[in-house]
């Protein structure tokens, strides 16, 4: 019997970039709620939380509506590179990030909070810029936290299904990730490769979990 | 030379009372102790001065460099201040290994001379063979001069430090004292203490700014406060003080002398008093006297009070014996048995010499110090 692995490469490679892109795009959001007051924060704060709570199919509506192939900003990219946006892997990714950054934010914020003030105005008193202060030492001083809400972000953008069906459609070869595979595979009756692909998901899964809470535990004996 | 002239005010809110810090003081160079009680705007004026907090109003110069004025929109960066800040519980960086934290410090000087630097401070402070540990690795007293190590890596112009000593034993404490003593002597830069410890004030001052609900009561050299509180609430504050509410009998100009009933019971005690000047007869006067200038007696003399011991604390070099009534009185330790026997057997009397008491200007408003303010220590 031939099972088919791409599904499951693919969906570690979007997993992949998009917890890169949520890291860099979720810290920088976190520091700037974390240390800056300005007007519409509060807003930015809850939107920056809707995807958590949002449908998913919801999520993928508006995405196509933001970046489909008669948006502005889908328009924008196929002038550039000559083919659309949506219902490539590239959409996908960005689904998945979509999925997975409320909660890098969250926990960044907190955890970016959390460190003491008094090492951060020791680190500015001792001339630091506020660049320096955060990789030198806000950032170590979070970082378990931090990493353990990326490892949870990359669970949870390997697990998503919703947003990235309906931006990134079921491509078998293209853009058919391992959960929409399993779900595929189901409706086909191929009752193998879902259990191949259920287990393997639900090993790794486990794994990265296990993984963040033993992060977050060391934390709290620290 | 640090020249402060600042306000901050904190509105009012539902759980806590409105707060106005209200700093106006110079700092030439040597130590100013901020003594007062917690709450009272100490710290604040040293955040204020670093540049952690911005104040509604007024002017820090630092050597005629400008830190902040709210007139011109000056408010210049922590960073760009050249404060030392000695923080209360050291701050420093956990995942840094001693020496990575001289290091950060270190980082405007030149390269060249970072490594220099960073060594004579090791050196210097006696934490050369902690350099590779982590600040958890680090007992107290080995944080406490690391974090003030790292505080002069970069040539600060002020030096700021927010309750030092806190947890630190006797031992320590002296160390921390003998530091700040050989920092005074090799920087000429001003350093700022804040302290609610006396002894630290009065021992390590050259200057000392008494603090109340955020305003300087007195600003003086610690013996002149010794000498001459300001006002009954400096004497309480810097506590050690007897001080009690008189009626003005008698004056005598020609012979410099008073006569004087102090209130201190009822119907009150006449003794001889110092000169009062600017009184009248009649006038109530507030009169101060230290511990260590009364005297016990057993029998009536002049300016003898009769009073009833309280209780006796042994102090490192001294018995205190408390009589109540704002009669406290250090006693040495050699002569306590034999005096504590006859006093007991034939009644105590507390001798108030004329010359030890001096008059006090009450501060405006204030309440006359009641029983339970007596002096702490």
């Amino acid at each position: 019997m031939h099972i088919d692995w791409f599904p499951l490469w693919l969906s570690l490679e979007v997993a992949t970039a998009a917890t890169v892109i949520s890291v860099a795009l979720g810290l920088a959001l976190a520091w700037l709620l974390a240390n800056r007051e300005f007007p519409g924060k509060n807003l930015i704060d809850a939107i920056a939380t809707l995807p958590l709570a949002l449908p998913p199919t919801v999520l993928g509506y508006y995405l196509l509506v933001v970046i489909g192939r008669s948006s502005w900003i889908g328009r924008a990219w196929e002038g550039v590179t000559g083919s659309p946006l949506v219902f490539t892997w590239r959409a996908a990714v960005i689904a998945s990030t979509l999925h997975a950054i409320p909660l890098l934010i969250k926990s960044s914020r907190a955890a970016l909070e959390s460190v003491d003030t008094a090492c951060e105005r020791a680190a500015r008193s001792l001339g630091a810029s506020e660049w320096r202060l955060f990789w030198r030492v806000s950032l170590p001083l979070a970082s378990r936290p931090i990493a353990a809400a990326t490892v949870l972000a990359f669970a949870r953008s390997l697990g998503d299904f919703g947003a990235t069906l309906m931006i990134a459609g079921d491509i078998p070869g293209r853009t058919q990730t391992a959960a929409i595979a399993i779900f595929d595979a189901v409706e086909s009756g191929n009752t193998l490769t879902a259990r191949v692909l259920v287990i393997v998901i639900s090993i790794l899964t486990g794994a990265v979990v296990y993984f963040a809470n033993r992060l977050e535990r060391k934390r709290v004996t620290r | 030379m640090l020249k402060s002239s600042i306000q901050k005010r904190f509105s009012a809110g539902p759980e806590s009372a409105g707060f106005t810090l209200n700093a106006e003081f110079e700092a030439a160079p040597g130590i100013t102790v901020l003594y007062g009680p917690s709450g009272s705007g100490k710290t604040l004026t040293l955040d204020c001065i670093a540049g952690f907090v911005v104040p509604d109003s007024g002017r820090i110069l630092l050597n005629d460099r400008i830190l902040f004025d709210s007139g011109a929109h000056v408010h210049l960066p922590p960073r760009d201040r050249q404060c030392g800040y000695v923080f209360q519980n050291y701050a420093l960086f956990p995942h840094m290994t001693l020496r990575a934290n001289l290091a950060f410090a270190a980082n405007r000087l030149p390269r060249l001379e970072r490594h220099r630097r960073i060594a004579e401070l090791l050196d210097r402070f006696r934490i050369a063979d902690l350099a590779g540990r982590f600040p958890h690795e680090l007992s107290g007293g080995q944080k406490q001069r690391a974090s003030i190590a790292r505080s002069l890596i970069a040539n600060p112009l002020v030096l700021l430090l927010d309750e030092p000593a806190n947890g630190l034993d006797a031992t320590l404490r002296a160390d921390l004292h003998s530091l700040l003593f050989e920092i005074r002597r090799s920087l000429a830069i001003p350093i700022l203490l804040v302290t609610h410890n006396p002894d630290e004030c009065f021992g390590l001052a050259d200057q000392v700014l008494i603090y109340e609900a955020g305003r300087i009561l007195h600003r003086a050299a610690p013996l002149e406060l010794l000498r001459n509180p300001a006002s009954a609430e400096v004497a309480r504050l810097i506590g050690g003080f007897n001080v009690y509410e008189a009626e003005v009998i008698a004056l005598d100009p020609g012979r410099q002398t008073s006569r004087v009933r102090l209130l201190i019971d009822q119907g009150g005690t006449e003794i001889d008093g110092p000169h009062l000047r600017g009184c009248f007869r009649g006038d109530r006067v507030a009169l101060c006297a230290r511990p260590e200038e009364l005297r016990i007696a057993t029998r009536p003399g002049a300016n003898r009070v009769r009073a009833e011991l309280q209780r006796a604390v042994d102090r490192t070099q001294s018995i205190r014996a408390d009589f109540g009534n704002e009669l406290i009185v250090d006693t040495p330790r050699a002569g306590w048995p034999a005096l504590k026997e006859s006093g007991e057997r034939d009644g105590w009397w507390i001798e108030i010499p004329a010359a030890t008491l001096r008059q006090i200007v009450r501060a405006s408003g204030s309440e006359f110090l009641s029983q339970n303010a007596a002096p702490e220590h």
